[in-house]
Order: C-alpha cells, then structure tokens, then sequence
C-alpha cells in the first residue's frame, strides 16, 4: 500500500465514521458540525481525484457559507426533539428491512459490475480550474444559463414567500411613531357644560 | 478544441420568454396594486408572443444546436404551442380567484412563466443535463406557486410535501443518469442512443440499474403508481388556479422528457422498460379509479382521476410503436384541455370566502345555470371516455396500440377500470342534473373567463367530432 491509498483510506474512513455519527447523535449542533467534518474530508477526496477547483468550492460554499448559516439557524430554532422521534420506533422495523433489502441488490450490482479502471494521471502543468472555466462557457453555456435562471427562481420564490406582513404582528415602526403630530392624535370636542339637575 | 458560436435562432422563443419574464418582474414593481391588470396582460403578451415566435421559427427539419443539448423539431414545436396555449387559459381562470383571495400578485404571474419557460426547456432538452435543469426550474416555480397563499397551513403543508417529494424523484433521476454517464460516457441522448445501439442486445445489469432510477424518477414526476402519494395531497392542498396548472401544462413537458429519456435516449431498452411501465400502468389504473370513487372532494377526485389517465399515456408509450407514441401525445394534449376546464368549472363556482371543492357544490347545478352545466356535463362525460367526446377518442386510440402490439388482455383490463371509473364522473352529472341545489347563489356573468370557459368546453366536444386535426399533428410529429 503506497502513500496515496493510506491517505485515500484515511479520509475515506473519516468521511463514513462522521456520516454515520452526524445522523445518530442526538444534539442537532454537534450533528452539524459532523457534516462539517464529512464535507471536509470529501473535498480532500475530491482533490485527490484532481478535482482541485471542485474541491475547494466544496470547503467555500457548503463550509464557509451553508454549514454557517445552518448552525445559526439550528441554535436560533427552538426544535422539540421528543416531538421529532414519535413514531420512529414503530417505523423502525419496516424502515430497516426496506433500507437493507435496497442495500443488498444495490451493493450486488454495484460490486460485480462496476469496475472502472483507473485513469491516467493528469501532468503536472494541468489546471482543474482552467479547464472547467473552458468548457463552462463554450459547451455547456446553455446549461450553465439555465441554471444561473434557477437561482433568479429561487430568489424571487424566497421573497415571494417571506416578505410580506403577518397578520396580528406586534412590531412597531419608530419612524411613523416620530412622525406622530397633535393633529392626528388629540381631537378637541366642543361641549356644553352641564350643571347640575 | 475550437468552439464554434452556437446557433442562436432555434432558442429565441426562450430567449423572448426569459426576457420578458424579467422585465415583468421589475415593471411589476412599479405598478399599483390597482393596476396589477398591466402586469397580467404584459404575461398574457409574452405567451402570445412566444407562440408566434415559435411557429415563425418553426421548421419540418430537426436542428440541434447548443453542441446538442438543445434541440428543435417538430415535437417540441407542437408541445410548446400547446404549453402556451393551455397557460394562457389558465392564467385567465386564475385571474378571478387570485384577486378574490388578495394573491393577485405579480410574482405569482413571473413565477408562472419562468415555470412555462421550464417547460419549453424540458421540451426542448436534448442532453440528460438541460433536461433535468429544466425539470427544476419548473419544479421550483411549482413549489413556490403552492405555497403562495402564506395565511393558509394546507397549503404550506401541500408546498412541503411537494418539495419533499420532488426533491426525491429529482435525486433519483440524477442517480439513474450519473450510472447511465458512467456506463456510456455521455449526457448527450444521441450517444446515449448510439452507445446502447452498438452496445447490443443481452442482459446489461448495470444498464437496467440505471434504467430503473430513471423510470422511478419519471413515475414520480408523472403521478402513477405506486409514485403518487403526493398527487392527492398537492392537489387538494394547494389554491386552485395552482392545481389547475400543475393539472394541466407540466404533463405536457412531463410526457416530453419521458419521450425523450426512455424512447429517443433509452430506446434501444424498450423490452427492459417496457415491463417497467406496464407494472405502473395497471397499478395506476387500478388505484386511480377505484381510490376515486371514495373522495367526496372534488380536487382530490380528479388528482386521482389523474392517476388513472397517467395509467393510460403510460400504455400509449409502452407499446412501442410510433401509432402508441402518438396516442399518448394525443392524450396527454387531450387530457390537459379538458382538465383545464374542469378546474375552471371549480374556479368558476368559487367565490370570496367560499371554495366549491366538494361534489356537494355540484349540486343543482342546471338549475343555477343551464349552459355551464352542460360545460361541466360535457367534461365529465370526455374523463370517463364517452363518445363524441374527446376522452373516447384518446383512449380509442391508446387501446388500439396496444392491442396492435398483441396485449390484448391488457386493453381488457383498461377498459374494465375506465368502465369503473366511469363511476364518479357521472355522479357528477346526476348531482348537477338531478338534486337540488344547496346554494342559491348566481354565478358571475359576462366575463372573460365564462367566454373562453364555454371555448374550452365546446372543444372538448368539437375535437372528439373531428379528432383528425389533432391526430394527424401528433402522429405527423413523432418519429420514431
């Protein structure tokens, strides 16, 4: 076993042990930080493949920024995790027997057929990144428009869906409470005194 | 490697479409909720002016363009009319029910024609890459519509589902097609095609494991069963202008990339998905038209009266033969219209406050209005296949693929379930025509929607006289 399969060994290792802890710890920030991990060593798996672009894009966008906002969003939501497990025992036994039997045909097919040799290793003066910028822009630039279009859709939806005032709120805006005048609030009624009867 | 500018004339209908689609999103922003009806008409020109564009550019030869991600033929010239065609039906049904429930907004139109723009993408796609990037930009405008009713927790249970669901069938199909990459070395359908051709015969594992995440990820999609836990819920869930289109134009672009996938792509595997379809054609068959008979909503009856008619463009397409590929296009075009109009009918009895979703609100209704119980009578009677309807003649001719193909018994069994399901399209008719009504109530008269409502309706029957129009157009195209 020469350097490189020790290390590919190594993450591969580190990538399934943080998969699995992520889905069976029980404390929702510690699971994000697993995924964290996970993501991490796959982008070492990655850069070994000589994917190095794709790889540091992992670390960029799935680290710095998903993971990110994810653990604010997991610390800032109140989640009922006793709510959460209701009824996981009782799909449990169908939930395992489903999950092994795809198991089993999957890792069937895929042991016996899928062997792939090896492919040649890139030289040294080759750039991952040069490449893909290439081929980005010329061939695939349809693809590449159409999915820049799914990110306006999803801007658009989110907005769509978020920005809008909820009935029954409480909030106060400090600028219309400044503006307030006399006029609007303090109406001078003229009335009769009465004496009495 | 030299590049070469692509061709950029057979992509202008979606170039039109995105433009406009953001230039109504900014206009939009500048218009008063008074005079939404500008943003409205600007879509309704944009869909006009895309079919023009696309009947213009049309043309009987086949073009790629895009190094053959991007194709135009005549299939796609035929679905995108039709995609057009039926959207601006539904966004004139929309109109009424949007403004009666204060979600007549722009974004709910932009949505909808980034969603129309997913679809002349899926239509169009001629590599495994637009086609699923097609597939999500018209999911995504889908979930969002569903969802667009904030005040309403069904709906947003509804919207979740979807995304749920759909996130799943998406990530199948990318499963099924990165094997299908691995095995052939190609997202281009025509090498796809050409690697399976010279490949040969003979039992591929690897090929049919790939073959059955894609199948899994199109039954999802479509509806059929056992992949159709969603429809009944999305349907029933979501605001009714949303379920009239998610009814109506993505078929179209979903019956689209199952041609393309399974026949163009994966043709050469027929016998392997042939067994495939029909296992979800009889199920689908079965489940949607005995399931139907239970539902007292009249939403969740037709999500699974589309089941069952997903069930028959499945056995136009597992035939196999040109004659089947062209029944199901004629069904699915088919399907759509008449779907149209039975949301619209729903549409049309709803008003502020109150939704007519249960066959109860049915009732009587020729005592309300003669003419649109007629519409409704004539809608019913095309769903269940009556002549001279346009349901009979669509069934007609997937029946007669099939039998072509020597599987009789399963014509036997299609009609046995059409004949059950026959069942909950005509109490329809017997609780308009023959109860009383409960709901006094007058129907909105003298616009727009009520005109081209009875349009829609009188096509129903005008096609199913004269079916030659539509066949000869949706045989003419598929060539295979």
């Amino acid at each position: 076993m020469n350097f490189e399969a020790f290390l590919f060994y190594f993450f591969a290792a580190i990538v399934v042990g943080a998969a699995v802890a992520m889905i069976t710890v029980r404390n929702p920030v510690h699971a994000a930080l697993f995924l964290v991990l996970t993501f991490f060593t796959s982008a070492a798996l990655w850069i070994m493949l000589e994917a190095e672009f794709l790889g540091i894009v992992l670390v960029l966008v799935y680290v710095g920024a998903v993971m990110v906002l994810f653990l604010f969003v997991v610390m800032m939501l109140d989640i009922n995790l006793t709510r959460m497990r209701e009824g996981f025992m009782r799909f449990l036994p169908v939930g395992i027997l489903v999950a092994v039997a795809m198991a089993t045909v999957m890792s069937l097919v895929v042991v016996r057929h899928f062997r792939v040799d090896a492919p040649e290793r890139a030289a040294a003066d080759y750039s991952n990144t040069e490449a893909l910028g290439r081929i980005l822009y010329t061939e695939y630039v349809y693809p590449f428009e159409i999915a820049a279009v799914i990110l306006l859709v999803a801007i658009i939806a989110a907005i769509a869906l978020t920005l809008r005032r909820r009935p029954g709120t409480k909030a106060i805006d400090p600028a219309k409470q400044v503006r307030v005048s006399r006029e609007g609030r303090v109406r001078m009624v003229d009335m009769k005194s009465e004496g009495k009867s | 490697m030299t590049f070469q500018i692509p061709d950029f004339t057979p992509v202008i209908p979606e170039m039109f479409v995105l433009g406009m689609a953001c230039a109504i999103l900014v206009i939009d922003l500048f218009v008063p909720q008074s005079r939404r009806d500008i943003t409205y008409g600007l879509v309704q020109f944009t869909l006009l002016g895309a079919a023009v564009l696309t009947l213009a550019l049309a043309a009987p030869e086949t073009r790629l363009t895009f190094n053959g991600t991007f194709i135009a033929d005549r299939l796609s010239d035929l679905l995108k009319v039709a995609v057009y065609v039926i959207t601006a039906a539904v966004f004139l049904y929309s109109r009424p029910y949007l403004k009666d429930r204060d979600i007549y907004r722009g974004e709910y139109y932009v949505l909808g024609l980034f969603g129309v723009l997913g679809m002349m993408v899926m239509i169009s796609a001629y590599s495994f890459l637009t086609l699923y990037l097609g597939l999500e930009l018209l999911s995504l405008c889908l979930y969002a519509m569903v969802a667009f009713n904030r005040d309403s927790s069904r709906a947003s249970e509804a919207a979740m589902k979807y995304f749920i669901l759909g996130s799943i069938a998406s990530g199948m199909l990318l499963y099924g097609m990165s094997i299908l990459y691995g095995i052939t070395g190609s997202l281009d359908i025509i090498e796809v095609s050409d690697y399976l051709i010279t490949a040969g015969g003979g039992l591929n594992v690897p090929l049919i494991f790939a073959l059955t995440f894609v199948v899994v990820a199109l039954a999802f999609k479509l509806g059929a069963v056992p992949f159709h836990m969603w429809v009944p819920d999305v349907y029933h869930g979501a605001p009714t202008s949303v379920t009239l289109f998610i009814a109506t134009a993505p078929k179209l672009a979903g019956l689209a990339i199952v041609l393309r996938l399974l026949v163009d792509g994966l043709g050469p595997l027929h016998g392997d998905w042939q067994g495939m379809l029909m296992i979800l054609a009889v199920l689908s068959l079965a489940v949607g038209n005995v399931v139907a008979i239970a539902q007292t909503n009249i939403k969740r009856m037709f999500a699974y009266s589309t089941i069952s008619h997903v069930g028959f463009i499945l056995l136009g397409l597992l035939a196999g033969t040109p004659e089947g590929y062209g029944a199901a296009l004629f069904y699915v075009i088919a399907y759509a219209v008449v779907s149209a109009g039975g949301f619209g009918m729903i549409i049309l009895l709803s008003r502020r406050g109150f939704e007519a979703e249960n066959l109860d609100d049915f009732r009587g209704l020729n005592e309300r209005s003669p003419w649109f119980a007629f519409i409704m009578l004539l809608i019913m009677f095309s769903l269940a296949g009556v002549p001279p309807t346009v349901g009979f003649y669509a069934k007609l001719a997937v029946l007669q693929a099939v039998v072509q193909v020597d599987m009789v018994w399963l014509a036997v069994y299609a009609v046995i379930f059409a004949i059950i399901g026959a069942f909950y399209y005509l109490r329809v008719v017997k609780l308009m025509y023959f109860d009383k009504p409960e709901d006094e109530t007058p129907l909105p008269r003298a616009t727009g929607m009520n005109v081209v409502l009875s349009i829609n309706g009188l096509l129903v029957i005008a096609l199913g006289i004269f079916p030659g129009v539509l066949m000869s157009l949706t045989t003419g195209v598929v060539t295979w």
